[in-house]
């Protein structure tokens, strides 16, 4: 395949970037997006210019490291895929791909397509943890829980922390990654001992951070590679509305 | 800040506020559609002059006008707030975007919507509520009494072509606003169930169409049969 792509470049932080034009030719249908940029790195590379910087570790699917807005969509035209699972059949010889990083501002741009995603660290620093006592290994279902609810936490669970939530969302919101951490540890009794000062402190961290509000337009579940669902951030809105009703916490 | 106003000045919070007082002008919508739903009576405005008479003197009523403001006012001050935020939260725009492929067009143009409500709410008032609460308008005797001929008003506006395009335009904004705002609420306030979300969001639909179609038909009965 021979495709023309238009990616974003930017040197660091502080410089202002542009999109630049790359023609690239004898592209495999197999391979996968993140293997296509290789190829086109190695190019540049051999050319003596700066390869593209773009995040990626497992390329499997489940680290949540890759990125990438693709063609005006986050991870790409294919629902519930990561960019590192995309593969180049889903595109057409002689395409041209636009591809631009996150774009939010509470993930600035570090360098070409690479955002920094910290502040989803301090989210969950702020209340994504249940504290237990360390000790022996405690016996397996020691602790009841029905089947229905083990689903739903484990469904919240697999959010791996993309970020693609946001960069769809056209408010910036970070709100289904918050309200999947919360409804995690909210539906299992092992999350009831911090339950509403964690909805508070982790919802204030999020404005803190400076994401958007959420407008229930639902481009965040529609683009989440592991389907989150728009159900956990009703949850979210019921544990909030709890906590604050309930919760001893002052400001 | 005391817990209180932390809670309301979140993001979280205020869309708490928007969604209570969405809903509440929802009901303010079916009231008023009902009370104007008179004029479609073929009697020369007299039912819809009493009613107008009976709205302008009861106590109650005129309280509620007072709760109806605060709503306005709380829900477009959070729309604006939010709205501000929103777009701060993406200082940079993409410069290629499918936004279409996983959302509507409504869901993501509130704000846009909410606007051209509140540019319509203006000229409404401006038409109706300020002529029949301050200025006077010319007397008409029913039964031997004298009232105001609000009814005379309203002949008089629809007859001009632009204040019927003015309310067929703001009802049609309206009703998409309506069409994401009613179910949006449910969900802004921790309400989504297999069970009830699929009613709230057929419920929503309809509602919105019908008040908003029910509305529309005012102006253009006016303006083509009377
Ligand atoms: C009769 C008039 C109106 C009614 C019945 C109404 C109703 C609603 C409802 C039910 C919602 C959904 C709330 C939620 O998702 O929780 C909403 C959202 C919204 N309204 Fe209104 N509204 C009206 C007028 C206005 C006006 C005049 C403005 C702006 C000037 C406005 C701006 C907005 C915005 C921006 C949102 C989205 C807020 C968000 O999700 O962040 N609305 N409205
Ligand atoms: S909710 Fe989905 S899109 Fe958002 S960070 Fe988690 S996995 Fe990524
Ligand atoms: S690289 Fe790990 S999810 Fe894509």
């Amino acid at each position: 395949m021979d495709l023309t792509l238009k990616v974003w470049r930017q040197k660091d932080r502080n410089s202002a970037g542009q999109m630049v034009t790359y023609p690239i030719k004898g592209i495999s249908p197999d391979m996968s997006f993140l293997e296509m940029l290789d190829v086109l790195n190695e190019d540049l590379l051999l050319r003596g210019e700066e390869p593209i910087a773009f995040d990626h570790d497992c390329r499997e699917g489940i680290c949540g490291m890759c990125s990438l807005f693709i063609n005006g969509r986050a991870h790409g035209p294919e629902r519930g895929t990561t960019t590192c699972q995309l593969h180049m059949r889903h595109f057409a010889d002689g395409d041209t791909i636009t591809i631009e990083p996150w774009r939010a501002a509470a993930f600035p741009v570090h360098k070409d397509l690479i955002v920094d995603r910290s502040a989803f660290d301090r989210i969950q620093q702020a209340g994504g943890y249940i504290s237990v006592n360390t000790g022996g290994v405690p016996d397996a279902n020691e602790i009841p829980i029905a089947k229905s609810v083990a689903d739903k936490a484990f469904d919240a669970a697999t959010c791996i922390q993309c970020g693609a939530c946001v960069a769809a969302c056209k408010n910036g919101s970070a709100i289904l990654f918050v309200s999947a951490k919360v409804s995690q540890l909210a539906l299992l009794p092992q999350g009831q001992t911090e339950r509403y000062t964690r909805v508070e402190n982790m919802v204030a961290q999020m404005d803190i951070e400076g994401f958007g509000s959420c407008t229930n337009i639902g481009s965040c579940a529609a683009e989440c590679p592991v389907g989150i669902s728009l159900e956990n951030i009703a949850m979210l809105r019921r544990e909030f509305i709890a906590a604050k009703a309930a919760s001893e916490n002052l400001p | 800040m005391n817990w209180f106003t932390k809670t309301f000045s979140s993001t979280v919070g205020r869309k708490i506020v928007m969604s209570v007082t969405g809903l509440f002008l929802c009901s303010f919508l079916v009231v008023h559609l009902l009370g104007n739903l008179q004029l479609f009576r073929n009697d020369g405005g007299e039912a819809f002059n009493l009613y107008s008479d009976f709205m302008a003197h009861n106590g109650l009523i005129r309280t509620m006008e007072w709760v109806l403001l605060a709503g306005f006012a709380f829900h477009i001050y959070d729309a604006l707030v939010l709205t501000r935020r929103n777009q701060a939260a993406r200082p940079i725009p993409y410069q290629n975007n499918h936004p279409e492929e996983n959302s509507s067009w409504a869901s993501r143009n509130m704000g846009l919507l909410g606007t051209v409500i509140l540019v319509f709410l203006i000229i409404h008032l401006y038409n109706f509520l300020i002529p029949a609460r301050f200025d006077g308008l010319d007397p008409v005797n029913i039964d031997d009494v004298e009232y105001e001929n609000l009814y005379a008003e309203v002949v008089y506006a629809f007859k001009q072509w632009w204040y019927v395009l003015i309310y067929v335009l703001g009802m049609i904004a309206l009703a998409y606003h309506l069409i994401h705002g009613f179910q949006s609420a449910f969900q802004t306030l921790g309400l989504n169930h297999k069970k009830y979300t699929p009613f709230i969001q057929m419920f929503g639909y309809a509602f919105s169409v019908i008040v908003c179609l029910a509305f529309a038909a005012i102006p253009l009965y006016f303006f083509f049969f009377v």
